[in-house]
């Protein structure tokens, strides 16, 4: 039952001498929610971007569905430069491209919303279908593949339906509502069939209550397409509310993990959000 | 949807049909002589490497300035591949002959006969067969070229595209290589568009052809890329237009696709460059510089930038414009105007300049922005059905 | 010896005149993010101007005259044609660019009639000279003092002046420079005028070598000097000036040589390598896209 689906293991990226993101170790399991969080520049969408080959981290190893999936150690003149921990643990060089590793089945969204902006809701949804296609560019161009044109068509449309979005399939991206564009983008994740879902902010600049539909919907499509979720995202009702486990990241360091409820009692966390009056300590 | 998409399929056939008779009509009851077919002929080949080229940068989002390289490629190799072997030491006599001695004409002669409906079967194949030789050879490069290039970021991607267009032009023009390019001399001779009428036993027209040969070469190519942008690939390349992360995020090989939409959009610059040769009559490296590409970007942009029928229409007003109709601008009694000091060689182009420069800066998005023209007829309906409400 | 003497010393001299044009290039590029495909154009108008401008003024006159009309170009190319344009796609304005370069040629052949023009001759710099046993003109020596003499001034300029620290400020970030009160639009123009400036210099110096213009003329040395640009690592004046006096002494050893059909060649071949291997240039900064 606890399968595990994603595991980062000391995972640091360094951008010159920045460590952005620090010997950072967490896990995901079948069918969970986990959350991670952190004040603003805590290395939160860094660590995302080093999971799914944006980034190739500097050192460290992320598995997914128990296979190794990247890994990096540190080369050339991050050699020298290097400040992290567990130089020398890794000795291969894995990083697949953007693009496969939501083949092998990771899809993201964004903190920022990157949708297809001039294309309209179904084709931003029916693009995510290009990559399990068995099709190629002849057989696209002279229709050859029409069965596999209209079952994709017809997933879409079965996606949108279950979204409750069909009356607007023809809108383009753009013209949509901030949070209908934030749901959109998670349709289209969930068009690409993946196993494991990243969340980026999927809350920001909502009001209480579009927040909570966002909640419900969460819950509502991990049932439904039997996924693990890992979630970045500011708002605590919602994490608290949803999170099987959180993982709390400071300046690129975790310094707490645990159920909501253990988070929300760790003073190192509470350190780190409200801030430490060093000197008191003195 | 289903039934309208139909209709729609079956309505633009009609319409192909009817353009491509009417071609044929005019062009036998006009004068042959007349500026209409030049335009047509010239505007037809435009239209073709025009849509190839807004594959690329409209479609893909790749500003390649690359084009006039690849219509070399492919004019280079129809000439090479089909100038008739008789005359074969006279275009290269330069170079004390031809290095290459294959004709695809002939060698289709040899099969059905170089006289009356053998003849003109062995003629249709062999140009067909180096047509598409043509957009091969275009694609190759492309492939090549394409590897380190296509990495690159915007702007960097579309001067190291105009650079290998350079180094393709100086090539051809090496004399080391005269024997199969004819170095900076042009080559002649090959089958035109001309060599498409219908003669009779004493040498004289029956029926002209010359302008439908290109109207049914662009016309299928720019067929094929409208599927082609129409299908799941085409929304790929949309998707890394509009946004290279998001699309790779969706499972997108930027790369792979990259690559594809440069060769494809290279195979047809290529066969456009046959086509051009086969107008012109002649091939010569000098005419395929940056400044056609250019001027060739300028078109895609007044027909709109990801708009297919934006830039045949663009190109058939291009042409039309610089060839015909302003085309006293360059001489003195312009319209009865009698200005010698203005009316004189290069006001045309300057005008021209003047226009494109203004719908740039004042009209981006061209005369059909990223529409195609069924589009206009559907908002049309739309409108009158909510009249009609 | 004599030979490669002359090779070298004209190869340093067409390398000076690309580095004025190339400064322009790269200073473009490093505040607007845009390739200014009329930059070789302006460098070419500049030329005909001198021509036009001699013919009826004695030189005192019309080489000052020739600068401010060309400064007054660049300054008026931007306001025109990519200020309108400041929030549109960068694809947008280099097809703007591209649309100028275009108009300005077009124009030039017009105002020619499409024949070449001579270059008047300059005295003092078209008079020969002989350097070690290689005959040159004196334009060869003063290129490289000149093309010194005016970085070090840019570059006191671009360190030590309000201007020069907006200039950096706007090419470190656009947008926050402007949240911190930079006119944006002034030091945009500044870099035109000056880029502009150094053209006409060097246009100055170019032809005084070469000394046929036609329209077409500065689409070349606009090219490599913006190849050289980016060899030297776009946004960086040194790097561009490095870039450009050694395009300009492989083009003159290649033009020496048999292989002469590929001296125009050579640089875009360098080009590709240079994008390919290292894209940030000899000196660029590598920048790292936020996602």
């Amino acid at each position: 039952m606890s399968e595990n689906v994603l595991c980062v293991e000391h995972v640091t990226m360094q951008f010159g001498g920045v460590v952005a993101v620090n010997d950072l170790s967490l896990e995901v399991n079948q069918g969970e929610i986990v959350a991670l969080i952190g004040p603003n520049g805590a290395g939160k969408t860094t660590a995302f971007n080093c999971i799914t080959g944006v980034y190739e981290p500097t050192n460290g190893k992320v598995d997914f569905m128990g296979a190794p999936m990247v890994e990096n150690f540190p080369q050339g003149n991050m050699k020298k430069m290097y400040l992290g921990e567990h130089n020398g643990d890794y000795t291969r060089k894995l990083n697949p491209t953007p693009d496969r590793i939501t083949r092998l089945g990771i899809a993201r969204t964004f903190q920022n919303i990157r949708l297809f902006s001039a294309l309209t809701v179904f084709e931003n949804v029916l693009i995510a279908k290009h990559m399990r296609a068995r099709q190629n560019f002849l057989s696209a161009t002279f229709r050859l593949n029409w069965a596999e044109e209209r079952r994709m068509r017809r997933e879409t449309m079965e996606l949108l339906e279950r979204q409750g979005m069909t009356h607007l399939k023809d809108e383009r991206a753009a013209n949509l509502p901030y949070g209908i564009q934030r749901r959109l983008e998670i349709a289209r994740a969930l068009a690409t069939e993946p196993k494991l879902l990243l969340l980026d902010e999927p809350a920001a600049g909502m009001n209480p209550q579009e927040t909570q539909e966002l909640t419900d919907f969460i819950r509502q499509i991990r049932e439904e397409h039997n996924l693990s979720i890992f979630m970045i995202e500011h708002h605590m009702d919602l994490v608290m509310q949803i999170s099987d486990r959180i993982y709390v990241l400071d300046f690129g360091k975790l310094i707490a993990e645990g159920t909501p409820s253990e988070v929300q009692n760790n003073q190192r966390v509470i350190d780190a959000y409200l801030g430490v009056a060093d000197d008191a300590e003195n | 949807m289903k039934k309208t998409n139909k209709r729609g399929s079956f309505i633009a056939l009609i319409c192909v049909i009817l353009m491509l008779a009417l071609v044929v009509v005019l062009e036998n009851t006009v004068p042959f002589t007349s500026m209409l077919f030049t335009v047509l002929k010239k505007g037809a080949v435009y239209a073709l490497v025009v849509v190839s080229m807004n594959l690329l940068n409209g479609f893909t989002g790749l500003f390649s300035l690359g084009q006039a390289g690849f219509m070399l490629l492919g004019a280079y190799t129809y000439a090479i591949f089909t100038i008739p072997s008789d005359v074969r030491d006279s275009v290269f006599y330069l170079f004390g002959g031809s290095a290459l001695h294959i004709s695809f004409p002939e060698m289709f002669e040899s099969v059905f006969g170089s006289t009356g409906v053998g003849g003109a079967i062995s003629l249709i194949l062999g140009v067909l067969l180096a047509l598409i030789l043509a957009g091969l050879v275009a694609a190759f490069f492309a492939y090549l070229i394409g590897l380190p290039v296509l990495r690159l970021k915007s702007d960097y991607l579309a001067i190291a595209t105009l650079g290998f267009a350079e180094i393709i032009r100086a090539v051809f023009q090496w004399d080391k290589l005269g024997p199969v390019t004819n170095g900076a001399n042009m080559l002649k001779s090959f089958p035109s568009f001309t060599s498409f009428n219908l003669k009779d036993a004493g040498g004289h027209v029956v029926l002209r052809l010359s302008t439908l040969v290109p109207f049914v070469v662009a016309t299928l190519c720019i067929f094929l890329i409208v599927l082609l942008i129409n299908s799941s690939y085409g929304r790929a390349f949309k998707a890394i237009r509009e946004d290279e992360v998001a699309a790779e995020a969706m499972g997108i090989n930027l790369f792979k696709h990259k690559q594809l939409s440069f060769c494809i959009s290279s195979f047809f610059a290529g066969v456009g460059g046959a086509l051009l040769a086969m107008y012109s009559n002649q091939v010569q490296a000098k005419v395929f510089t940056a400044a056609m590409t250019y001027e060739l970007l300028l078109i895609v942009v007044i027909g709109g930038i990801g708009s297919v029928s934006g830039s045949c229409i663009a190109a058939f007003l291009y042409i039309a414009a610089s060839e015909w109709w302003l085309r006293g601008l360059d001489e003195n009694p312009f319209l009865g105007i009698d200005a010698p000091a203005v009316f004189r060689v290069g006001l045309r182009l300057v005008v021209f300049s003047v226009i494109i420069m203004i719908v740039v800066l004042f009209f981006r998005r061209g005369i059909m922005g990223d529409r195609e023209l069924p589009d206009l007829f559907r908002r049309h309906k739309k409108a009158a059905k909510e009249v009609a409400k | 010896m004599e030979f490669a003497i002359s090779i070298l010393l004209s190869g340093i001299s067409v390398g000076g005149q690309y580095a004025l044009i190339a400064i322009g290039y790269t200073l473009v590029y490093g505040i607007l993010r845009l390739i200014n495909f009329a930059h070789g154009d302006v460098f070419m108008a500049a030329g005909l101007m001198m021509v036009y401008l001699s013919a009826s003024l004695p030189l005192s006159v019309s080489v000052p005259l020739m600068v401010i009309l060309t400064v007054a170009l660049g300054f008026a190319i931007e306001r025109i044609a990519y200020k309108p344009l400041r929030s549109a796609p960068r694809m947008s304005v280099m097809i703007s660019a591209i649309g100028v370069s275009y108009l300005l040629q077009n124009l030039a052949t017009y105002v020619t009639g499409g024949l070449p023009q001579m270059y008047p001759s300059i005295p003092g710099l078209s008079a020969s000279v002989t350097i070690m046993g290689a005959t040159t003109k004196w334009v060869t020596v003063v290129t490289p003092v000149l093309v010194v003499i005016l970085v070090v001034a840019l570059t006191q300029l671009i360190d030590h002046t309000k201007v020069g620290m907006a200039m950096r400020a706007v090419s470190r970030d656009f947008e926050t420079a402007q949240l911190m009160g930079i006119k944006i639009n002034s030091v945009i123009s500044a870099t035109f005028i000056i880029g502009s400036f150094l053209a006409a210099v060097g246009s100055v110096l170019y032809f005084t070598n070469y000394r046929s213009i036609v329209p077409l003329s500065g689409a070349m040395p606009g090219l490599k000097a913006f190849v050289a640009a980016v060899f030297g690592g776009i946004g960086s004046i040194p790097g561009a000036v490095i870039g450009a006096f050694l395009i300009g002494i492989c083009e003159t050893i290649i033009k020496g040589s048999n292989w002469t059909v590929f001296s125009d060649a050579f640089t875009f071949a360098l080009l590709i390598v240079v994008l390919v291997t290292k894209p940030t240039g000899l000196f660029g900064e590598k920048a790292t896209d936020k996602v």
